[in-house]
C-alpha cells in the first residue's frame, strides 16, 4: 500500500475537502455586475441616407448575392427573397453572425464570433435591404434600453409565446429533425427584439399588433433578468434543463459520494 | 449463539485497548434507567438482539441509503407541511420574488414560493427534501440491482422482495405525487399528461379521469388529493411495509457474501452493539450530511423558472423526474397507427400500452422474478449465501438486458435534451431508440453471459495456475520459465465455493424410462426443461481438488525440457476441457 | 394422452425435485482467516491518533451546528453572490447549508471511524437454523388450529362460517362505494364541448386583445383563448370563476396563423378560415399538452412532450409521433372587423378516449 493511498483514505482528507469547499465559498465572494446596456448605434436612420444604400448594395452584392440574388429577389431553396423583410432582419441575421449562411438550410446557428461586418456595414446592408420594400425597421432604442420595463408581465408572454421553443428559462429547445430554438443568453436585447418582429428561420413573427414594442421590451426584460441570476438562488443551476439534470447529477456525483463512503466503512482499517 | 473465531484470541492478548471485553466490566450492573423500563416492560429480556451479527459490505448500504434517504424526506417534508397550502384556489402573487409579482396562480404554487423565498431556510429544506426524495429512488434501484444479481431474492426471502418490490412502486408514486403538487408548469404539464393517459383506459378511462380529477381537467381537486396521498396515505404503507420489511432482515438474519468462513448455516461479521450501530447510526449522519451538501450547492426543481402552471402553457424540454422517464419515454416512442376507432369506440393503444400497462407490468414481472426462476431450477432449499454475479450468468444476462430495456424507455424520454445537445434530430433519435429497444436487450443478453462465462474461466485459471510470481527461473538445460505462486486456501475459496448449477435434464434423471420408452412430459413441464437449458446449459463448473492436483503436475513439468513439458501440458489442457467447460448439447 | 399424465403428476415427483451435485469431490471451507491486527491493535500512538480524528470530526460537527444557529441569525437572508463553481447564488442558503452538512457529516464520519479504527474488528460468527419449523413444532400447531376450530364449532355448523366469510367480505362496500360514488361527476358529453360559441370574438393570450385580420401577418402565430376567458373581460362581476377560466384554457386554447391560401391541401380548411387565417385546438390529440412550437417555414407543429408532429398546411394531420388523430379546427370568420368563431369544433378535441368514437 503505498503512503498516498493510505492518506486519502484517512478522515483527514475528507476533513480537507470540506474545509476547502467552506472556505472557496467565502473567499470567491464577488458581486455580479449588471451588463452594460446594448452598445447604442444610431441606425434608426440608416435607411433614409441614399450613399448607405449604394454602400450597402455593394457589399450585398459582393456577399449575399449568391444565395439570394442579384436583386435580392431570391433563388430557389439558396435563399429566399429579402424585399420587405425590412432593415430589422438584416440586423439580426448579419449582427448575430447568421448570415453569410455557409450552406443552405433551414437553421442557422448564431455565430457571434463570425460576424465579419463593422457596425456601420451592417448598417448599410440594412438600409439597401430596407429600400427593396417597407419592412420592420430595426428597433427602436426606447425599447431596447429595459428601463420601466414590467418583468412579470414579460414573464407572462413569454410563457405563451416563447417557452415551449426556448425553455421556461430560456435555455433553447428541439424542434423538428435536428433544427433548434437556441438559448437566448448572452443575446443583445436588440437582436431578440429584431428576432420577434421579423421571425427568423422557423421563428414565427410577433408583430407589433400582436405583442405590442412594451410587450417585447418587458420579454426581453424577463429574458436579460434570467441571464443576470434573477432566478439563481439554491445553488448550481445544472444547466437549467429541468428533471434531466437532475438525474444526471444524483446518478453520477450523489451517489458516487454516497458510495465511496459506503465502500470506505465496509472496508477494514489498515 | 455467538463465538470468537480462532486466531482472535492471540491478538486480543497482544493488544488488550483495541477488544478489552473484560477488564473493568467484570460486574456490569444496568443503569437505573433500564432497570426502571425493565421492571415495567421486562426490556433486559430483549438485548439479546443487540448481539446479533451483521456482515461488512458495501453494496449493503445501498438499501440503507434508501431507509436513510426515507427518514430525511419524513422529517423535511414534515417541515415543508407547516407552511405549504395545497389548493388550486386562485390567488395573485405578492411575494418577494419580482418576476412574478402580481401573477395569478394557485395557493399551492403561491405558498411553494413562499417557502422558497420567505421562509428563512425554507429553500434548504425545499432543496433537501427532492434531492433526498431522487437519492431514495436511486437507493432502491441499486438495492434492487443488487439484491437481484446475487440471488438474494431466492428461498426463504421470496416474501421479502416481494414487499420491496411493491415499496419500490409506492416510492415512484409516492414521488411523482410529490413533483405534481408545487403546481408549477412543468408538474402541471405531468399531472396533463396523467389524465391524458387516464382517459385513454378501455371502457372506465373517462369516468376514471372524472373520479380522480373529481370533473373536466384541471379542475380544483387533484391537488388537495394528491396533498393527501402524498403525505398520508402513501407514507403510512411504505413505512408500514418498510418496517415489515426490516423486520424480516432481522428474522432471517442477513445474507452474506461467500468466503473463508462463511456457509450457508451462519452469519459472519460484526454484533449491533458497537459497531453496527457506529456504523450504521454514524452512515445515517453520512446520507443526512451528503443531501445536505448537495442541497446546499446544487438547485433543484427551481419552480419560480417554470412559472405557475396554466394548460395553454408549456416548456421545453418537459420531463418527469427520472424514475417516471421510462413510462414516459415508452409514450413517446410508441407510434401513433396503433389508435384505431370499432364499433363506435377508440382504442388508443399506444397510449395505455405505455403507461396503464406498462408501469404496472415493470413490477409484476420484478415480482414474480424468484418463483418463476425457483420453478425452473426446482432448488427448493434456503439459500443465504450470495452468488457471484458471474456464477448465474443466464441470471445476470437476463437482468442485464431488463436493465438496458428500461434504459431505452429511459433515455427517450430526454429525446428533445439529447437532440439538442447533440445537435441530432429528435426524429432519427425516436426512430433509433424504437428499433434500439428491441435489439439492444438481445446484443446485451450475449455479450453480458459470455462476459460472465469468460469471467469464470479466468477464475478456473486463477486456481489452476496461480498468480504470477514475477520471479524467473533458469532450468540447468538453460531454459527459462516463471514461477506461478499457487493461490492460498483462503483465496482460493472465493473462486471456487460454487455450485454451478445444471439443467433439470442433467439432474432429473433421463428422459426415458427402463424400458426406453420416452417419458411423457406435459406442455408446462416441457417448457420448464426449456427453460432450464436455457439457464444452465452453458455453464464452468468450478475447479475440484482432483484437477488441481493435475495442474499441480502441469506446474512441475515447466521445468521439464521441452518435447516433455509440451506432452504433459497438452493432455492436461485437453483434462481442462472435459472436466471445466461443459457446453452440453443434446438437441 | 398428455390429460391424463397432467392428471397424476405430482410436483414433489422425482423430476421436479432438486438433485444435489455429488459433493465428493470438492473443496473444503477453510475456515475464517486469521485476524489480522490494525495499526491501532498493536501501536499505541496510532490508536491515540484515531482517537484525535474521531474528537476532531465530532468537534467539527458541534461548530457546524454553532455556525448554522450564528448564520441563522446573523447573515442576511437576501444577501446574494457569485461563488466559484456553483455560480450566482443565495448566500444565506448556501452558509445554511454548508454549515448543516458539517454539523452531520462530522457525526457520520466520526462514528464510522470510531467504529472502524477503535472498536473491535474480530469478526463474529452467528449460526442459523432452518426457517421452518421443526416436526414437533408443526404437530402443536396443528392441534391449537383445530382445536380452535372445533371449540368453535365450525366443523358441525359450516353455516356459521359461510356467513361470517360473506359478511366480512362485503362490509367494505358501503365504505368504497361512498368514495367511488362521492369522487366525481359522472362525464356526461363534457369532453364533446369547448367554451367556444358562435359569434365570440378570438383573443390574444394574455393580453386579451381582440384579433382583426390584418394583425395577423404571414409568418405569425396567435395563441388565443375565447372572448370572456381572458384579459380585462374576463375579471367583471359576472365573469367566468378562476376554475372555469382554468378549465377554458385546458380545451378552448386555440393557435392562430397566417397560411398561403395556395398551400392548403384541404378545401374544408380554406373554407373554416378567412384569406388563409386559420385556427386549430392547441391541445394535443396524445394526451393533451399544449402543441404550441409553430414552425414557420415548415408549418408543422410540434408538441414539446412527445413529440407528436402535425402539418398545418394538411389540416393539421400527424406526421410523426404518437398521437393519431389531427388537431380539431376551429371554423372562424370575421364580424364588425374581428375574427369570431362560426361555432365550437366539430369534434371533441384533446386526448382519445373510449366513447370517442
Amino acid at each position: 500500500m503505498s503512503k498516498l493511498a493510505t492518506y486519502r483514505r484517512s478522515p483527514i482528507a475528507l476533513i480537507v475537502l470540506l474545509f476547502l469547499g467552506l472556505t472557496f465559498t467565502g473567499t470567491a465572494y464577488a458581486a455580479l455586475q449588471p451588463t452594460a446596456p446594448a452598445d447604442a448605434y444610431s441606425a434608426s436612420n440608416a435607411s433614409e441616407d441614399v450613399d448607405d444604400v449604394e454602400e450597402g448594395r455593394k457589399l450585398f452584392l459582393a456577399n449575399c448575392a449568391s444565395c439570394h440574388g442579384k436583386n435580392a429577389e431570391g433563388n430557389g431553396t439558396a435563399g429566399p427573397s429579402l424585399a420587405g423583410v425590412g432593415a430589422a432582419a438584416v440586423d439580426f441575421q448579419v449582427g448575430t453572425g447568421r448570415m453569410p449562411l455557409a450552406a443552405p438550410g433551414v437553421q442557422a446557428p448564431a455565430n457571434p464570433n463570425q460576424v465579419n461586418f463593422s457596425q456601420q456595414e451592417i448598417d448599410q446592408l440594412a438600409a439597401f435591404v430596407a429600400s427593396l420594400g417597407p419592412g420592420p425597421d430595426v428597433p427602436d432604442e426606447e425599447y431596447t434600453d429595459l428601463e420601466n420595463a414590467d418583468i412579470a408581465n414579460g414573464g407572462m408572454i413569454f410563457r405563451t409565446n416563447c417557452a415551449m421553443c426556448h425553455n421556461s428559462s430560456a435555455q433553447g429547445g428541439a424542434l423538428t429533425r435536428g433544427k433548434f430554438a437556441p438559448d437566448l443568453m448572452g443575446v443583445e436585447p436588440s437582436h431578440m427584439y429584431s428576432a420577434m418582429l421579423t421571425g427568423p428561420q422557423s421563428m414565427p413573427v410577433f408583430n407589433d399588433a400582436t405583442i405590442t414594442p412594451q410587450e417585447k421590451e418587458n420579454v426581453i426584460a424577463f429574458i436579460v433578468n434570467i441571464e443576470e441570476g434573477g432566478n439563481s438562488f439554491g445553488g448550481h443551476d445544472l444547466g437549467s434543463i429541468g428533471p434531466a439534470g437532475d438525474a444526471v447529477f444524483i446518478w453520477t456525483i450523489g451517489i458516487g459520494l454516497l458510495i465511496g463512503a459506503a465502500v470506505w466503512l465496509g472496508r477494514k482499517a489498515a | 449463539m455467538t463465538t470468537i473465531p480462532q486466531g482472535a484470541g492471540a491478538v486480543r492478548d497482544q493488544s488488550e485497548a483495541a477488544t478489552e471485553t473484560t477488564a473493568d466490566a467484570a460486574d456490569p450492573k444496568l443503569p437505573p434507567p433500564v432497570v426502571w423500563a425493565d421492571e415495567r416492560l421486562g426490556v433486559a429480556k430483549g438485548f439479546g438482539l443487540f448481539k446479533k451479527v451483521f456482515p461488512d459490505h458495501w453494496s449493503f448500504l445501498l438499501g440503507e441509503i434508501a431507509m436513510y434517504s426515507l427518514i430525511i424526506c419524513l422529517i423535511t417534508g414534515t417541515f415543508l407541511t407547516f407552511w405549504f397550502v395545497p389548493s388550486m384556489g386562485h390567488v395573485i402573487y405578492d411575494g418577494s420574488f419580482v418576476p412574478l409579482k402580481g401573477v395569478g396562480m394557485s395557493e399551492a404554487y403561491a405558498s411553494t414560493l413562499n417557502i422558497s423565498f420567505d421562509i428563512k431556510g425554507g429553500l434548504l429544506i425545499r432543496q433537501l427534501h427532492h434531492w433526498a426524495a431522487l437519492l431514495f429512488i436511486v437507493g432502491i434501484a441499486l438495492h434492487v440491482a443488487r439484491v437481484f444479481f446475487t440471488g438474494a431474492f431466492r428461498k426463504p426471502r421470496e416474501i421479502n422482495w416481494v414487499i420491496g418490490t411493491v415499496l419500490s412502486l409506492l416510492a415512484c408514486i409516492e414521488g411523482f405525487a410529490g413533483y405534481s403538487l408545487p403546481d408549477d408548469l412543468l408538474s402541471g404539464t405531468g399531472i396533463r399528461a396523467m389524465n391524458g393517459f387516464m382517459s385513454s383506459a378501455p371502457v372506465i378511462g373517462t369516468y376514471l379521469t372524472f373520479f380522480v380529477f373529481g370533473g373536466q381537467f384541471p379542475g380544483e381537486l387533484i391537488i388537495p388529493r394528491l396533498y393527501i396521498a402524498h403525505v398520508l396515505l402513501l407514507p403510512a404503507i411504505l413505512v408500514g411495509l418498510f418496517a415489515v420489511h426490516i423486520f424480516l432482515v432481522f428474522w432471517h438474519k442477513h445474507t452474506q457474501y461467500p468466503g473463508p468462513g462463511r456457509t450457508n448455516n451462519n452469519v459472519v461479521g460484526f454484533p449491533l452493539l458497537p459497531v453496527y450501530t457506529a456504523k450504521a447510526g454514524g452512515f445515517f449522519f453520512i446520507v443526512f450530511g451528503v443531501t445536505a451538501l448537495i442541497a446546499a450547492v446544487v438547485t433543484i426543481n427551481p419552480v419560480w423558472a417554470y412559472g405557475p402552471y396554466d394548460p395553454g402553457q408549456v416548456t421545453a424540454g418537459s420531463q418527469p423526474d427520472f424514475y417516471m422517464w421510462f413510462s414516459d419515454g415508452a409514450l413517446r416512442l410508441l407510434p401513433g397507427w396503433m389508435e384505431f376507432s370499432i364499433f363506435g369506440v377508440t382504442f388508443s393503444p399506444q397510449i395505455f400500452l405505455g403507461s396503464l400497462v406498462l408501469l404496472p407490468l415493470v413490477w409484476i414481472i420484478l415480482g414474480a422474478y424468484p418463483f418463476v426462476e425457483q420453478w425452473i431450477t426446482g432448488d427448493k432449499r434456503e439459500h443465504h449465501l450470495l452468488d457471484r454475479p458471474r456464477n448465474a450468468p443466464v441470471r445476470t444476462a437476463v437482468g442485464a438486458a431488463a436493465i438496458s430495456m428500461y434504459l431505452v424507455l429511459a433515455v427517450a424520454t430526454i429525446n428533445d435534451i439529447i437532440a439538442i445537445k447533440l445537435h441530432l434530430s429528435i426524429n432519427d433519435i425516436t426512430v433509433a431508440l424504437r428499433v434500439l429497444f428491441f435489439i439492444l436487450p438481445v446484443i446485451v443478453f450475449m455479450v453480458v453471459k459470455r462476459l460472465c462465462l469468460s469471467l469464470q474461466r479466468a477464475d478456473r485459471e486463477l486456481v489452476l495456475h496461480g498468480t504470477e510470481s514475477g520471479r524467473i527461473m533458469r532450468t540447468p538445460e538453460g531454459r527459462f520459465y516463471e514461477v506461478h505462486e499457487e493461490l492460498n486456501e483462503f483465496d482460493r475459496w472465493h473462486l471456487v465455493q460454487h455450485e454451478a448449477q445444471r439443467p433439470l435434464s442433467l439432474t432429473a434423471g433421463p428422459d426415458t424410462d427402463e424400458y426406453g420408452v420416452e417419458r411423457p412430459v406435459g406442455p408446462l413441464e416441457s417448457m420448464r426443461r426449456k427453460l432450464s437449458e436455457f439457464y444452465f446449459k452453458d455453464r464452468i463448473e468450478p475447479v475440484t481438488p482432483s484437477e488441481l492436483a493435475a495442474a499441480h503436475h502441469h506446474g512441475e513439468a515447466e521445468a521439464l525440457p521441452g518435447g516433455q513439458a509440451r506432452a504433459i501440458k497438452e493432455s492436461v489442457e485437453r483434462a481442462d476441457e472435459t472436466a471445466g467447460l461443459r457446453s452440453d448439447d443434446r438437441t | 394422452m398428455s390429460e391424463d399424465q397432467i392428471a397424476v403428476h405430482d410436483p414433489h415427483a422425482k423430476p421436479a425435485t432438486y438433485v444435489e451435485p455429488e459433493a465428493a469431490d470438492r473443496f473444503e471451507n477453510p475456515g475464517l482467516p486469521p485476524h489480522r491486527p490494525r495499526r491501532a491493535d498493536v501501536d499505541d500512538d496510532a490508536a491515540k491518533r484515531a482517537e484525535r480524528q474521531v474528537t476532531t470530526l465530532f468537534g467539527l460537527s458541534i461548530l457546524g451546528t454553532l455556525g448554522f444557529i450564528v448564520a441563522y441569525f446573523l447573515v442576511d437572508p437576501e444577501l446574494r453572490a457569485s461563488v466559484l463553481v456553483i455560480g450566482y447564488v443565495n448566500l444565506y442558503h448556501v452558509i445554511l447549508g454548508l454549515t448543516l452538512a458539517m454539523s452531520l457529516l462530522g457525526i457520520g464520519l466520526g462514528a464510522v471511524h470510531w467504529a472502524k479504527t477503535i472498536m473491535p474488528d474480530t469478526e463474529v460468527v452467528e449460526e442459523r437454523h432452518l426457517q421452518a419449523s421443526d416436526e414437533e413444532a408443526r404437530n402443536e400447531a396443528a392441534g391449537v388450529l383445530s382445536q380452535g376450530y372445533r371449540s368453535a364449532q365450525l366443523h358441525r355448523r359450516p353455516m356459521l362460517l359461510l356467513t361470517a366469510g360473506g359478511a366480512l367480505g362485503l362490509f367494505a362496500l358501503p365504505l368504497a362505494l361512498q368514495v367511488a360514488g362521492g369522487l366525481g361527476p359522472l362525464p356526461g358529453d363534457a369532453l364533446e364541448h369547448t367554451v367556444w360559441r358562435k359569434g365570440m370574438r378570438l383573443m390574444i393570450d394574455p393580453s386579451g386583445t381582440p384579433i382583426t385580420p390584418e394583425m395577423v401577418s404571414q409568418g405569425s402565430v396567435i395563441h388565443v383563448l375565447p372572448e370572456g376567458f381572458v384579459g380585462e373581460s374576463s375579471h367583471g362581476e359576472d365573469g367566468p370563476s378562476a376554475l372555469e377560466i382554468m378549465e377554458a384554457k385546458a380545451n378552448s386554447s386555440v393557435l392562430l396563423v397566417r397560411l398561403n391560401p395556395e398551400q392548403i391541401k384541404s378545401q374544408k380548411q380554406r373554407d373554416w378560415g378567412v384569406d388563409g387565417i386559420v385556427a386549430y385546438s392547441k391541445i394535443c390529440t396524445h394526451v393533451g399538452c399544449p402543441v404550441a412550437l409553430y414552425e414557420r417555414q415548415t408549418h408543422h407543429l410540434l408538441c414539446p412532450c412527445h413529440q407528436s408532429t402535425f402539418d398545418m398546411t394538411d389540416d393539421c394531420k400527424v406526421i410523426f409521433g404518437p398521437a393519431k388523430r389531427p388537431l380539431p379546427q376551429l371554423p372562424i370568420t370575421v364580424e364588425d372587423g374581428y375574427l369570431v368563431a362560426v361555432d365550437d369544433f366539430a369534434e371533441p378535441i384533446g386526448p382519445s378516449y373510449w366513447e370517442r368514437g
